[in-house]
């Protein structure tokens, strides 16, 4: 493990209070957290992946803290980083507000980051900037909320229900 | 789907058209749909419109506790539940920092491996079937129905297993179930055999995979891939090895590797890995720790025995601390992540714990979603005969693909 050496070469790329870490006590071997600006969190994750070596993206994706007791951000994104050789793995954090709810798209880094951008634009309405692809992902075209945020009703809001219905003979 | 629905521009319009596949055909076996663009028999390109059966899983793990979500995990990769159980509990162990017992370990260890040997039957069963080789996936699926047997007998569920609880399992191990694990460690390398001679040499079956989707490492790991997907293109990667979980740093196997990358090559790793697994589970089952399945009562995350509810009044309190929605159990305000080498790859949950037994946010790193996503690169060239072979590889499950 060259844990200390990863986060010794953030030192010296961003400095030392531009970022900050923490680790869940609970497992912190594959628990070790970063939180990072929003609008640099590209350039962050092009140094881990060109210099420390995190060349596979696990997972990208969102929380909403809109009920979160003591929250200050409304969201927070989260990328899983792993080293396939060490296998060492880091979580990059960074916190976005409405209305400006902006971040670069990873997919210039990792191919892998299309699908699951999309799904977190479908799901938490984040916009990435540069995806190439940035449709909805699994909600329907005409649905127009975002149903993991978290006041959308667990129920929907009647979509099911208003549901337009063809008939055979319209069909 | 206004973009992948466009018409063809006139000067292409003579020769090249689209062809929609799925989302209810027989060789996508779950609900998922594929826009082809065809050129005489050739895929030029392939665009996937997922989302046929997003049920909201994850919106749903907002609003069940810890113990009660294992249910909806069943549904998720309905080929292996057991696995699925497994990496939600090992999830929410890890962010409520509960040590499981020995005994506990090795019996997840045990049916983790079971549904790798089910999940990976299947999937390479019904690659075989899709390609013509019917008789193959019958003897697969033979062994799938002795498995089902097993979890039978541990759960009463062959299907939904539901098995796992918060530090510890719905029931214990009885001798019966040691016994007809023994009698399947002893009778599958026979069928394994006969599968591997029925295919491996099988002309049709190998022509219409070798070198058909080719993935190469740089690629796999670019686009995320796990499992055994990744480690047919040559990603030496597996939890089990690399952050030994559960019981698996007491057991010796291998790791199945590969550097062919092509359809042919992940039924391969498939096969081996079956071989490795049957060897966890030998060693496991010879080797199974006495003693206690759940953690102590004192942790209240687990229904006490009913002996102890009846006789003892710290096993009548906990009972009703557990029950009882307004008490339940304490979880920390924390987030983690946690996964496992689940059959189809990396299976991982990011939980968010608000202190209470509800999980304030459970995310599902489906591995599907992201093998899925591969699908167009590893097609185009190929002819429309090819994309069962493509997808049987890739063994896309809908339902943990949408969620």
């Amino acid at each position: 493990m060259d844990s200390p050496s990863t986060l010794d070469q953030l030192k010296q790329r961003f400095g030392e209070r531009a970022w900050s870490y923490s680790e869940n006590p609970q497992s912190p071997q594959s628990n070790r957290r970063i939180v990072v600006p929003a609008e640099q969190v590209f350039s962050y994750l092009e140094f881990l992946k060109e210099e420390c070596g995190f060349d596979l993206l696990v997972d990208v994706t969102c929380v909403d803290y809109l009920y979160y007791r003591g929250a200050k951000d409304r969201f927070g994104l989260v990328y899983c980083l792993a080293n396939t050789t060490t296998s060492e793995r880091l979580i990059v954090r960074c916190f976005l507000n409405e209305p400006d709810l902006t971040v670069n798209s990873a997919v210039p880094l990792w191919e892998g980051a299309n699908w699951l951008e999309r799904e977190v634009f479908d799901m938490f309405g984040i916009v990435f900037d540069g995806h190439p692809d940035l449709r909805k992902i699994l909600m329907p075209e005409e649905f127009d909320a975002h149903p993991l945020r978290k006041d959308y009703p667990l129920r929907g809001r009647g979509e099911r229900h208003n549901f337009q219905r063809i008939t055979r003979a319209e069909g | 789907m206004p973009s992948t629905l466009e018409a063809p521009s006139p000067v292409e319009q003579d020769y090249r058209w689209t062809l929609n596949f799925g989302p209810q055909h027989p060789a996508t076996h779950t609900t998922l749909r594929l826009v082809l663009q065809i050129e005489g028999e050739r895929v030029v390109d392939a665009k996937p419109d997922i989302g046929y059966l997003h049920s909201g899983f994850e919106k749903i793990g907002e609003h069940l506790n810890y113990n009660q979500y294992v249910t909806v995990t069943d549904r998720m990769n309905y080929i292996s539940p057991l696995a699925n159980n497994i990496a939600w509990h090992h999830a929410v162990e890890t962010l409520l920092g509960i040590k499981v017992t020995p005994r506990c370990k090795y019996i997840r260890t045990i049916l983790a491996e079971l549904a790798r040997i089910s999940d990976h039957l299947l999937c390479d069963g019904a690659m075989a079937l899709d390609t013509g080789a019917f008789t193959a996936f019958l003897y697969a699926f033979n062994q799938r129905e002795a498995l089902y047997d097993v979890f039978e007998t541990l759960c009463g569920a062959r299907f939904t297993t539901s098995y796992t609880r918060t530090g510890g399992l719905m029931y214990d191990a009885t001798p019966l179930f040691v016994e007809q694990v023994r009698q399947f460690v002893k009778s599958f390398p026979a069928v394994h055999a006969e599968m591997c001679r029925l295919l491996n040499r099988n002309r049709i079956f190998v022509e219409r995979t070798k070198g058909i989707g080719f993935l190469s490492k740089e690629d796999a790991i670019n686009r995320s891939a796990t499992g055994p997907i990744a480690r047919a293109s040559g990603v030496t990667r597996d939890l089990r090895k690399d952050e030994p979980y559960l019981a698996y740093a007491d057991f010796d196997f291998n790791v199945i590797c590969s550097t062919g990358g092509d359809c042919f090559h992940r039924y391969l790793v498939r096969m081996d890995e079956m071989v490795e697994s049957l060897k966890i589970v030998a060693q496991a089952i010879e080797n199974l720790p006495s003693g206690p399945v759940n953690v102590p009562m004192a942790e209240r995350t687990i229904l006490p025995d009913k002996d102890r509810v009846y006789d003892t009044i710290e096993g009548l309190i906990t009972h009703f601390e557990v029950v009882m929605t307004n008490r339940g159990f304490q979880t920390p305000r924390e987030e983690c992540y946690a996964a496992i080498e689940a059959p189809n790859g990396e299976l991982g949950f990011y939980l968010v714990g608000d202190g209470s037994e509800i999980a304030y946010r459970a995310r599902c790193r489906p591995p599907s979603f992201i093998h899925f996503a591969l699908f167009p690169d590893l097609i185009k060239g190929h002819t429309v005969s090819d994309i069962v072979a493509v997808l049987g590889s890739l063994n896309i499950i809908a339902a943990e693909l949408d969620r």
